[in-house]
């Protein structure tokens, strides 16, 4: 009490204002950063994603700061839509979203339930009601990722029981923000649609995170990083023959970005494994093991119909 | 008469607080919570009826608290109860019983007496709601 008449009156305002608020410890406390640090580490490319997810992080953490002297702005809307195409980290990201609003408390609980429209709808009427609700209590305190949303709406055919399973899905959205996260995902243009044909659903979409297709490069280096979780090498050979299987395989239709890569390499890990095997009487050194040559990868149906298009 | 049944029955009503409390527990320790009701209070009927399916991957207090809420409003005048079931191998049994919703008003039991052969007298306890039918009975 004696210090504060003490002072002189222009220390005054400075005694009143509560302590300046220590964002850095915010942050470190929420632990988020780690969060943001291996998704920069494990996710090749991605740039705006991973921008617009340390941006979503920020203002959550801002959020909870402000909240902390009573500047509620309520609870904020968290429901997001993943657009892009096939393979390109879209459910990757989802579990670490999860992740950040496990460690910054807007979930209590940070599981994803991943699941697409058979899950939620039903097959014949008052079948769907219990099956959404079932997925939804289950995601409760999580994220709920919806794959490829846009099936879950027909306007083909007036009485599918999607709309239902919307219905549902959009009241719990509204209701129980604090519970639950929801986050669509799919390819841009039919998601466009879909939230274009269900206002209400765009309304309550806050994020919208469009991926970009991976460059060659982005995928070669994410072909690396696979392969050295699997504890294999490539080559100095292998690596070229891989680069020039990129570029051809892009071309081809159903691409899926690192998918495609993903399936290229067990595939490649495949034929090195019989290739080994083929020549068993000769001792294998554990180099032999771990490298894959350029054989396994030239052997790819995508090189045998290049050679056939020349011919 | 306030029928105890179950874990916590000589205390106060739970609040849903404390309800959600004690499911964040039992999901902690990998329990799966099922809700079951009844309007027959005689302490020996053990096997009521089950509201929904056992919810064995629920990973959030939240869904449940939906499930009881919406049991009440199905069964307002009926007793609920919350079972956590340790599906642990040895265990297999239920670890926690708590009654989660009662009837407003509840009479209580009256006391059978039986005559039997020479002077043997039986006693025996028989609810009062129940000499209505199931159903109309709280």
């Amino acid at each position: 009490m004696n210090a504060v008449t003490d002072t002189s009156p222009s220390e005054g305002p400075e005694h009143s204002a509560p302590a300046p608020l220590d964002l850095e410890r915010a942050y470190r406390e929420s632990q988020v950063g780690q969060v943001l640090d291996s998704l920069e580490r494990d996710l090749v490319g991605l740039a705006p994603v991973k921008r617009r997810i340390r941006d979503i992080a920020a203002l959550l953490l801002i959020d909870k700061l402000r909240g902390t002297l009573g500047l509620s702005a309520g609870a904020p809307a968290l429901h997001m839509s993943f657009t892009g195409n096939p393979g390109t980290g879209k459910t990757t990201v989802a579990m670490r979203m999860a992740e950040i609003l496990h460690r910054l408390g807007y979930v209590r609980k940070g599981h994803l339930v991943a699941v697409t429209r058979d899950d939620l709808v039903g097959q014949y009427i008052g079948h769907t009601a219990p099956k959404t609700r079932e997925v939804l209590k289950r995601a409760m305190g999580g994220v709920l990722f919806i794959d490829e949303a846009y099936y879950l709406y027909r306007p083909e055919n007036e009485r599918d029981y999607g709309q239902e399973a919307i219905e549902i899905l959009l009241q719990v959205m509204e209701n129980q923000r604090e519970d639950l996260v929801v986050i669509f995902a799919g390819y841009k243009q039919r998601m466009d649609t879909f939230f274009h044909s269900n206002p209400g659903l765009s309304s309550r979409v806050a994020h919208h995170i469009d991926f970009p297709d991976y460059s060659s490069d982005e995928l070669l280096a994410i072909a690396h990083l696979m392969l050295e979780q699997l504890h294999y090498r490539l080559s100095a050979d292998a690596d070229a023959a891989l680069r020039a299987y990129i570029e051809l395989r892009r071309d081809q239709p159903h691409f899926a970005n690192a998918r495609s890569i993903r399936n290229a390499l067990d595939r490649a890990r495949l034929r090195q494994a019989s290739r080994l095997f083929e020549r068993r009487g000769a001792p294998i050194t554990r180099e032999d093991l771990e490298t894959i040559e350029t054989a396994d990868i030239r052997a790819s149906r995508v090189f045998a119909e290049e050679g056939a298009h020349e011919h | 008469m306030r029928i105890t049944q179950g874990t916590f029955s000589f205390l106060p009503e739970l609040t849903d607080a404390q309800i959600r409390k004690q499911l964040e527990y039992s999901l902690a320790n990998g329990w799966a919570v099922s809700i079951e009701y009844t309007d027959d209070p005689h302490p020996r009927n053990t096997y009521w009826e089950m509201f929904g399916m056992p919810m064995f991957d629920i990973r959030d207090a939240a869904g449940i608290m939906g499930e009881i809420a919406s049991c009440r409003k199905i069964f307002p005048r009926h007793y609920i109860k919350v079972n956590a079931f340790d599906a642990t191998r040895g265990r297999e049994s239920l670890r926690l019983s708590f009654l989660v919703n009662r009837p407003p008003q509840e009479p209580g039991f009256a006391l059978v007496r039986e005559e039997g052969p020479g002077r043997a007298v039986r006693y025996t306890t028989r609810a009062y709601a129940c000499e209505r039918p199931e159903g109309e009975r709280y």
